[in-house]
């Protein structure tokens, strides 16, 4: 075959745990490898960027305000952005669901005839599961990014969301491309392997009646989408087919066109080191009537998808100023270890650990609120400010307590009463001096005789010594010495 | 960016659980260091956790209640030092949130801006200056996450270290990276805290170090315990004890 | 639908609105004296040539490079804007020179496709200006000269006026009015197109063009 097979579904491995997933992960030495030499890359580049803090610390202020800005004002932002949009000639629909956004693009599709579909890089295609939907009415969506190409061709899903196939060697894609392309030998050059997607993806360029993107920024004012790309695939998508349409969050809304360039500079600087994109498209309707080229109509598809909820609620709402540059990934180091596809979500790393579980409810994704040490690099990089050590402490909570207020999907549904009476325990010797007396006392005369075997010990002797109680505690020594006077 | 008070002449030191249960000669070595810079140094004997384990789990109301045993074991307006960054940033940057709405919230914030991590009131209060009289020795740092990122320590601690004349102090390849243990987190997926430490050890045994020293107990039990584990002998302690063996003990 | 857009935005309405922040100030410059200089270097370090001309020499030092290169048969046709003034000027001036037929973008896509995709090896356009700070070529593409003409060929050649630099993006949205009335596409390029999917391994003209020549008009 010369394409990808446009049915290739993107499903997800059978269920199991974080931990599972990690376990399986961290088994993969040359996985590890991977992660490890593409994310000290990634930081690198991007702390070069960043290397003036006065500037950094000013545009990120910028960022944040237009952000927050943008969401304070959501419910009349998007009315202009749509009413604007219609001005400029662009069809606009709404989604409350993931269905409903499948349905609407099949529908658009449908009534055009389209049979294949070629896509720019999005990742809310991606959330809604766009292409395994359009495949089972028969329509293919072929990915053109060259990351999202990769990954298509070998059946699998994205494990960044930038780089979509950072989990794969260039003798990973040299083997597939020799597997599944004809004529094609196998080569680790990787200019011959990117030639090769040029000559298979122009053909589907210029065959496809329809193409697919994603927004960065929509602009409210004028009634823009903004695309933001390296290789040109998002512009072809956008300009050769007849038909585009569009899908994005409702959360990507911002004020005015001035807000774009500094989200721009925080979105490239982060997310690849760049000080711009090869490419930034501001797509303002289809063509006009005098003009060559361009497609006759554009359609913006809003998906919600659980977005209002979390808007409703104001600290989990800053999940919502995320623009998805993926820096909070290169820098965590839970992700560095175990890769994407171990979160088994959409978005991996640590918006994926916040996003993810409002999204699909605590039920399901609540233990990727804990796959994190708090050790506080993502929100440190992230260019909008998010707090996500926060936010995952706060999901935490809603995990554990059933709290009958919360707007959280799956409050409580990791609610456990052992884990209560641990903490109420706990919570019994810290607040109360003589207790603590008493509990440090025994802990210090029998803790280190606990055998190694103990469950929370076994876990940690696995790769550690067990640590030593000493024999005598930093309060009896204080005392001693004379420090308890005042 | 924290503001430097002039220097008192009493100061609390809150050791932290850690410290009191497995670390006690780190806690007396903070303190003497203090005492040596002509400080009255005392320590309440109702302390105990800053509340954090509780509050990063998420069990608010628990963390309150430990944190508030805190707040009032120190009630006197002086400066409250902790040998650790990690409980130092609970106490400054999350009492805000946790006691949001609560009658006592404004008492919270008073004793917030009073928390100050050890290494950084020794260099930008004390003024320290530090005569080594210890042998050669090449030492490296590793600064606890929340240290840096919650209380911007990032250079007092080797900026300390420079000053000991026979100490070669040599950085990490990755010096802002975790070390893994965070806390419940070692426990809940262990085999991903056993990765990062694994990474860690690394990192230390290539910088050609024989002795790490950190700001915080809790990574050192995490360090040391898989040195040990792992046969590797550099020695792990606390900065603290460190450089009160090297410019005191030995004299 | 309706139905979906008025639960959507119920629901947002019925939340608190939250705080509203000031746009704290942010400025970014590049001095004039130093525009040109930077843009030149920034599109350099991205991969692209520049070259300098004087205005009405262009078309005749184009030439001269691209015969440079040697081999002039394999670089192919050129599209060209016919009705454009820069276009006019290239007609002109390569009339009687046979080695880079020029082919021109005078009609709608679907009857020059096949063209388009395969049979041009490189076009000729102008631009609004450049942005010193990113290295950055500003298009906006007309009637008389399309979207594709940057897009498909392997070598895209871009003229831009010396005395249309701006310093930052901002500048030029502000300096231009942009917000007054988008065209159907605005556009920056900053490079040839190009990826790092494979092993974070640099990769030119991945779907675009894989050369970027720009030849900044200096009178």
């Amino acid at each position: 075959m010369n394409a990808p097979d446009p049915a290739a579904t993107t499903a997800s491995p059978p269920h199991a745990s974080f931990a599972a997933r990690a376990h399986v992960a961290l088994a993969d030495d040359g996985l590890r490898r991977k992660f490890r030499r593409a994310m000290d890359g990634l930081m690198t580049k991007r702390a070069a960027q960043f290397a003036d803090t006065e500037a950094w610390a000013s545009l990120r202020a910028r960022g944040a305000a237009i952000r927050r800005r943008a969401l304070a004002r959501l419910p009349e932002l998007l009315e202009q952005l749509e009413a604007n949009c219609r001005k400029n000639g662009i069809t606009v629909h709404w989604a409350e669901t993931s269905a409903e956004a499948d349905g609407i693009i099949e529908g658009i599709l449908t009534r055009h005839g389209v049979r294949t579909i070629i896509k720019g890089k999005s990742m809310v295609s991606e959330e809604i599961h766009l292409n395994h939907f359009l495949g089972e009415h028969g329509i293919g969506a072929i990915e053109s990014d060259l990351g999202e190409f990769v990954i298509q061709l070998a059946k699998e899903t994205p494990s960044h969301i930038i780089m979509p196939c950072i989990h794969k060697s260039k003798e990973d894609v040299a083997s597939l491309f020799e597997a599944k392309i004809d004529g094609q030998p196998y080569t680790e050059d990787v200019d011959v392997l990117t030639a090769t997607a040029r000559r298979v993806l122009r053909e589907q360029f210029a065959a496809a009646d329809a193409g697919l993107s994603g927004v960065n920024f929509a602009v409210a004012e004028t009634g823009t989408l903004c695309l933001v790309e390296n290789e040109g695939n998002g512009r072809l998508s956008t300009t050769l087919p007849p038909l585009h349409v569009a899908v994005m969050g409702i959360e990507k809304v911002v004020e005015q066109l001035e807000d774009v360039p500094p989200l721009l500079s925080l979105l490239t600087r982060s997310a690849t080191g760049q000080t711009i994109t090869t490419y930034v498209n501001f797509i303002s309707g289809p063509r006009k009537t005098d003009e060559q080229d361009g497609p006759r109509e554009v359609h913006l598809v809003l998906l919600d998808n659980g977005r209002s909820r979390i808007h409703g609620d104001l600290q989990l709402r800053e999940t919502l100023a995320c623009i998805r540059c993926g820096a909070c990934m290169n820098h965590c180091p839970v992700y560095t270890r175990v890769g994407g596809h171990a979160y088994d979500a959409v978005y991996p790393g640590p918006i994926g650990k916040i996003l993810t579980p409002q999204i699909e409810g605590l039920g399901k994704a609540g233990d990727l609120a804990h796959a994190s040490s708090l050790c506080g690099a993502c929100g440190e990089v992230c260019p909008v400010a998010i707090p996500i050590p926060d936010l995952l402490v706060r999901l935490r909570r809603e995990a554990s307590h059933a709290i009958p207020s919360s707007s959280v999907m799956g409050a409580g549904a990791q609610h456990s009463a052992v884990e209560d009476w641990i903490w109420r325990g706990w919570r019994w010797m810290y607040a109360t001096p003589l207790f603590y007396r008493l509990a440090t006392r025994m802990l210090r005369l029998i803790g280190n005789r606990l055998p190694a075997s103990l469950p929370m010990l076994r876990d940690w002797t696995r790769v550690r010594a067990k640590p030593q109680f000493a024999p005598r505690s930093l309060h009896d020594l204080a005392r001693d010495r004379g420090y308890h006077d005042e | 960016m924290i503001a430097v008070p002039e220097k008192p002449k009493t100061v609390y030191f809150f050791g932290t659980c850690l410290i009191d249960l497995f670390y006690p000669s780190a806690g007396l070595a903070g303190m003497e260091l203090l005492r040596r810079e002509g400080l009255r140094v005392v320590f309440p004997p109702n302390q105990s956790c800053c509340g954090q384990p509780a509050r990063n789990c998420g069990f608010r109301e628990e963390a309150r209640a430990v944190a508030r045993r805190q707040i009032r074991s120190f009630p006197n307006p002086w400066p409250i030092v902790v040998p650790s960054g990690s409980c130092a940033g609970m106490m400054r940057e999350h009492y805000a949130e946790l006691f949001a709405g609560e009658p006592d919230a404004d008492e919270a914030a008073a004793f917030s801006e009073r928390v100050y991590e050890l290494t950084w009131f020794l260099v930008h209060v004390c003024k320290v200056k530090l005569v080594d009289r210890g042998e050669p020795v090449t030492v490296t740092f590793h600064g606890s996450c929340h240290s840096q990122r919650e209380m911007g320590v990032r250079d007092e601690p080797k900026a300390l270290l420079r000053e000991l004349d026979q100490v070669t102090f040599v950085d990490l390849q990755r010096p802002a990276e975790c070390c893994g243990f965070g806390g419940t987190f070692s426990v809940r997926l262990p085999e991903i805290s056993a990765a990062m430490v694994a990474d860690k050890v690394a990192d230390i045994e290539t910088s050609g170090a024989d002795e790490v020293v950190s700001g915080d107990c809790g990574c050192l039990m995490n360090i040391a315990g898989a040195m040990e584990k792992a046969g590797v002998s550099i020695r792990a302690r606390h900065i603290a004890e460190f450089i009160l063996e090297r410019c005191h003990e030995r004299a | 639908m309706n139905n979906a857009r008025s639960a959507i935005l119920a629901r947002l309405r019925a939340t608190p609105q939250g705080m509203l922040p000031a746009l704290p100030e942010w400025r970014t410059d590049v001095p004039s004296a130093e525009r040109l200089d930077r843009f030149c270097t920034l599109l350099e370090a991205s991969h692209a040539e520049v070259v300098t001309s004087a205005s009405q020499r262009w078309p005749a030092l184009l030439a001269e490079r691209l015969k440079a290169r040697g081999n002039t048969g394999a670089i192919g046709p050129v599209l060209y804007a016919p009705g454009t003034a820069h276009g006019r000027q290239l007609a002109e001036a390569w009339a009687d020179q046979p080695d880079f037929p020029l082919v021109a973008y005078d009609r709608p896509v679907e009857e020059l496709k096949e063209t388009l995709v395969h049979g041009v090896g490189a076009a000729v356009t102008g631009t609004m200006g450049g942005i010193a700070e990113t290295g950055s070529l500003i298009l906006w593409p007309t009637r008389d000269e399309p979207r594709l003409m940057s897009l498909l060929p392997p070598l895209h050649i871009a003229l831009v006026d010396a005395g249309a630099l701006y310093g930052t993006l901002t500048e030029a949205m502000i300096a231009c009015d942009w917000a007054a009335g988008m065209p159907t596409n605005a556009l920056l390029i900053s490079g040839p197109s190009k990826t790092a999917d494979i092993e974070q391994t640099l990769a030119y003209g991945v779907h675009g063009p894989k050369e970027l020549m720009v030849i900044v008009l200096d009178p």
